[in-house]
This record gives C-alpha cells, structure tokens and sequence, in this order.
C-alpha cells in the first residue's frame, strides 16, 4: 500500500470541510457572499462612470467601454480564484510561524506548502468569480469579435498562470514571517503591488510610465497576470505582431519563474522556523 | 477639576508612548498607502488623454482638469489620515462581546473619552511618523497643485480636517455600539466600509456623480470624512458654500455626539456581564 497520499483526494477533502463549515453558520456565509459582490457593484459603477466621461481608457489603445469590461471581468475571476483558495491560508501561515503552530502542519505525512496554501477555503468568493464570468459572458455579446474554442481553452490556461503568479507573490511574502515575526504591512504589500495589474498595462507611459511597465511586467510579473488573458478576449491573436506572441510566451515563463521562486523562498522559511512554543 | 484633567493627560502620555512602539510600521504603511495614486495617476492619465475637446479647449471633467484630479487624489489622502479611524468599531464590538468593556464600567472613567484620547494619541503619532513620506510625496507632486491657497482657505481647509477627525471617530464609535444589540457585526462594519470608501469621496470627487445621484450623496455626512476638506482646498467649494459646507460638519458632529451617548447609555443598560 502507498503511503503517498492523494494530492486530489486531500483538496476535495478540505473543499468539502469547508464548504460544510460555512454551511454551518450558513447566515455569515449568505452576508460574506452578499457584501463581497456589493464591493464588485461599486467597482463596476465606478468604471461605468469613467465611460460616460470617456470612450476609451487611453487614446488609440482599444480598450473601450466593453473591451475594459472583459479586462474587469478576467481581473475578477483571478483574485476571486486568490480570495477563495489562498488569501485566508497566506494569512494563516503567517499567524502559525507567529504562534508557532505550524509544527502540527510540518509533521503531517504531506507537503507543508500544498497544506498551508489551501487548507482552508472560502467558498463565498463564488459571488465576485460568477459576477466576473457574467460580465464577461455580456461583454463579449457587446464587442465585435467572437473568440475560438482555442482562444477560450488558451484564456483558461491563461488565467491559471495569473492565478498561480497572484498566489506565488503571496506565499513568498507570507513566508517571511518567519525573518520578521509579523507581517500583516507585507500582506497590505501584494495588495498595493497587484493593484497595479488592475488596468491595461497601456496605461503606463511617459518617462515614469515605461519603467513601471517594465519592472511590473519582467521583475514582478504581476501585469501579464490579468493583460495576457484578457487581450486573448478583446482582439484576434495576430501572430505577425511581435508583441502577441512574446507576451503569450513570457506570461509562461514567468510563471514557470515565479512559482520556483516562490517554492524556494518557502523551503528557505521552513529551515529558518523555529517553533515559538517550549 | 484638576485631578480629571491630569488623569486625561496621563491617559494621552500613555497612549502616546504605546503607539511610538509600531514608528516603523507606521512609516512603511503611509508610504505604501501612497502606491494606489500612482496607479490612479497613469489611469486618470490614460481618461483623460481619451477625452476630445472641440475647438482644443482645455480638457475637463466635470470641472476639474487631469491636475486637479491627481491632486484631488493627493488631498484625499491627507483627509483619510484625520478621519479614517481603523479598527475603532470592531474594536468596541469586540470589547462588548468579549466582555473586556467591564473595564470601563467598574472604573471611574469615561468610555468615550478614553477611546478619544487613544486615538488623538494615535493620529498624533501617525503625524509625526507620517510627515516624512507625506512630505516627500507632496513635494515630488508639488507639480499637480496650482498652488497654496489664500489664508481663510487654508483656515477653513484645517477646521474641516480637525472636524473631519471628530467626525470620524463619533460616526464609528456610534456604529460600534450596536454590539451592544447584535453579537455579529463584522458584515456591517464591511458595508459601513464600502459606503465610506465609496461615498466620502475617496475613491473619486463626488462631484462626477451625475443628477440625483450626485445630490443623494451630498446628503450623507460621508462626504465630510474625504471630499469636503479636498474640495475646500482646491477652490471646488468656495465663498458661502465653505461656511455653510463647515456649519453642516459641525451639526453632523453635535448629531453623532448625542447619538453616540444614547446609545452607549442604552447600550450599558442591555448589557450583561458573566464571569470574573
């Protein structure tokens, strides 16, 4: 008999657990749920107020109304994918190095990251993640072009790889709790870097413009997070231009890079642990 | 007299001591809090450049230029560090819920008073620490100003903060209160949040808001936490409207200043308290 364990099993295991523990206090969830989409109708209500001021954000750069709306709706279904499988862990493993819990995860028979990055899930983020895929499925009535099964299947890929370059930021800086005992400003860090993701990377131009596109998109990857999938939705990938075929393929290795990263940043942290009980 | 004077005056010395413990993280918090105006710099840069203006006229909306808008955005930011209050409801609910508000039940000191001063404490602190970042990115945006506004302006400008402060903390300390009735408030204080983020004029002027939207808004004593003291500063208030603006500020004080004592009344009264 293997002693392995199933990765799969474990992951239905803890989806199961946690969708019985909000089931349990099933009010907090129903408000959680409520008051999480409410925060994507206000940001929806902002953009669609920028629109009646303006055709485009960004002259000449095609992101119109629904073109932006289709860039909104990936950015809402990435962190909605962050929000429910791995914020609440993040947070959590930096209070287990505080505390000195994180003893009992390290002698469980199973990969300490794959156990502190998804042991506990938050279901209610299903509320942003399906008002995101309604978006787009309204915005894609509304432009002109109409995406290919393989468009599709490579927006899925896609948005995977901007999932897992969100949570491998994430990990990597919840990990050094253990160097700085407490880092809840690092966490409010990866939302103030990811905010910068939250628009075209068109936007950033000028002489200051340009080096934050650049160190945002090859240093910390996080702009072809939500830009790779998204421009897959607005416009034919035209493999003639330079730009549609680097970006696609750097938007891989970058993920490829971050994840490395961030599993030896966490392998690191574990070696510096030391338990805070006696 | 004398003796509740001194007793109020260790109680701000203690507080201030215990909050120069976190300067740093202070620091490091201010500084970031200013990362999400750059990207609102590059995104109202982006709407802007889209907008034609026939006959080349200078490019605006709703009265206000690209300029104006960062430095709107600037100013927000120096509202926010008067009114935002962080952790000051959920505190009081967690305080009534845990039992921990005994404390100030059995002692001969006034609730309200007490969290006042630990907040001025806080803010003060918050200041001194703060005053290096905010200092450094005013003067790099320096730029988006059209320049120091005349006296009675910046002396409207720095009332409307100081009130702004007091505002803040009675609408939250009132609203912390209703742990007094409800064991669960966290969900509320999320919806409090996102009307305040939203309404208060921090996430945009709420002057964009067109029509009857505009005026609802204008209504709610939101506006004062964020968009007032800004608007006051760049001129977007101006003449009668700035004294009337602050008379409203005030009465929305005097108003959450009842209501908060009501309620904490009420709320002791409801009160129980188990267990040593």
């Amino acid at each position: 008999m293997s002693t392995r364990p199933s990765y799969f099993r474990v992951l239905l295991t803890f989806l199961r657990n946690s969708l019985v523990r909000d089931m349990t206090f099933r009010a907090n969830f129903i408000i959680n749920t409520i008051s999480t989409t409410s925060w994507v109708f206000m940001n929806l209500g902002f953009y669609i107020l920028i629109f009646t001021y303006t055709p485009m954000i960004g002259a000449g750069t095609g992101w119109g109304k629904y073109q932006f709306f289709l860039f909104l709706s990936t950015t809402l279904i990435i962190n909605s994918l962050i929000r429910g499988l791995f914020i609440n862990n993040a947070v959590e493993f930096s209070e287990m190095i505080r505390t000195g819990t994180l003893d009992f995860a390290l002698v469980k028979p199973i990969d300490t990251q794959f156990l502190v990055s998804l042991g506990r899930i938050e279901w209610s983020a299903i509320g942003p993640f399906t008002c995101g895929l309604a978006l787009m499925v309204y915005s894609l009535f509304r432009v002109q072009y109409v995406p290919g099964p393989l468009m599709i299947l490579l927006y899925v890929f896609y948005v995977l790889c901007g999932t897992a370059i969100y949570y491998s930021l994430m990990i990597a800086m919840a990990a050094t709790s253990v160097w700085l005992g407490r880092n809840r400003t690092l966490l409010d860090f990866w939302f103030y870097i990811t905010n910068f993701a939250r628009y075209p990377m068109e936007i950033y131009t000028g002489t200051w413009g340009v080096p934050i596109q650049r160190a945002f998109t090859f240093v910390v990857p996080v702009l072809v997070a939500v830009n790779v999938p998204a421009r897959l939705l607005v416009r034919p990938l035209d493999l003639r231009n330079p730009a549609d075929v680097f970006l696609p393929l750097f938007a891989i290795l970058a993920t490829i890079g971050s994840l490395v990263m961030s599993r030896w940043v966490f392998k690191l942290s574990l070696l510096s642990y030391r338990s805070a009980s006696s | 007299m004398r003796a509740q004077t001194a007793t109020w005056w260790i109680i701000l010395k203690i507080s201030f001591e215990e909050r120069l413990i976190y300067r740093g993280d202070f620091a490091l918090g201010t500084l970031m809090r200013f990362l999400p105006i750059v990207t609102q710099i590059f995104l109202w840069g982006a709407v802007f450049s889209a907008i034609e203006v026939a006959g080349g006229g200078e490019k605006r909306i709703a009265d206000y230029t690209y300029y104006n808008m960062i430095a709107y955005y600037l100013l927000t930011t120096i509202s926010r560090a008067f009114s935002s209050m962080p952790g000051l409801a959920s505190g009081i609910a967690r305080d009534i819920r845990d039992g921990t508000v005994k404390k100030y039940l059995i002692q001969p000191i006034d609730m309200l008073g007490f969290l006042l001063l630990n907040r001025v404490a806080h803010k003060l602190v918050y200041y001194l620490v703060a005053i290096v970042p905010f200092g450094l990115v005013f003067y790099l945006c320096r730029g988006f100003f059209p320049g120091w506004p005349a006296p009675e302006v910046m002396a409207a400008y720095i009332a409307s903060l100081a009130m702004a402060f007091l505002l803040g903390f009675l609408l939250e300390a009132t609203i912390g209160m209703i742990g007094f009735w409800f064991l669960e408030v966290n969900s509320l204080f999320f919806v409090y949040m996102l009307f305040n983020f939203f309404f208060s004029g921090h996430m945009f002027p709420i002057d964009l808001l067109p029509g009857v939207w505009g005026d609802l808004v204008k209504l709610m004593p939101l506006q004062y936490l964020a968009y007032f003291p800004a608007a006051v500063f760049l001129g977007k208030v101006s003449g009668p409207e700035v004294a009337h603006g602050l008379w409203v500020q005030f009465a929305w004080i005097v108003f959450f200043l009842v209501a908060s004592r009501i309620a904490l009344r009420r709320g002791v009264r409801h009160y129980s308290g188990f267990g040593g």
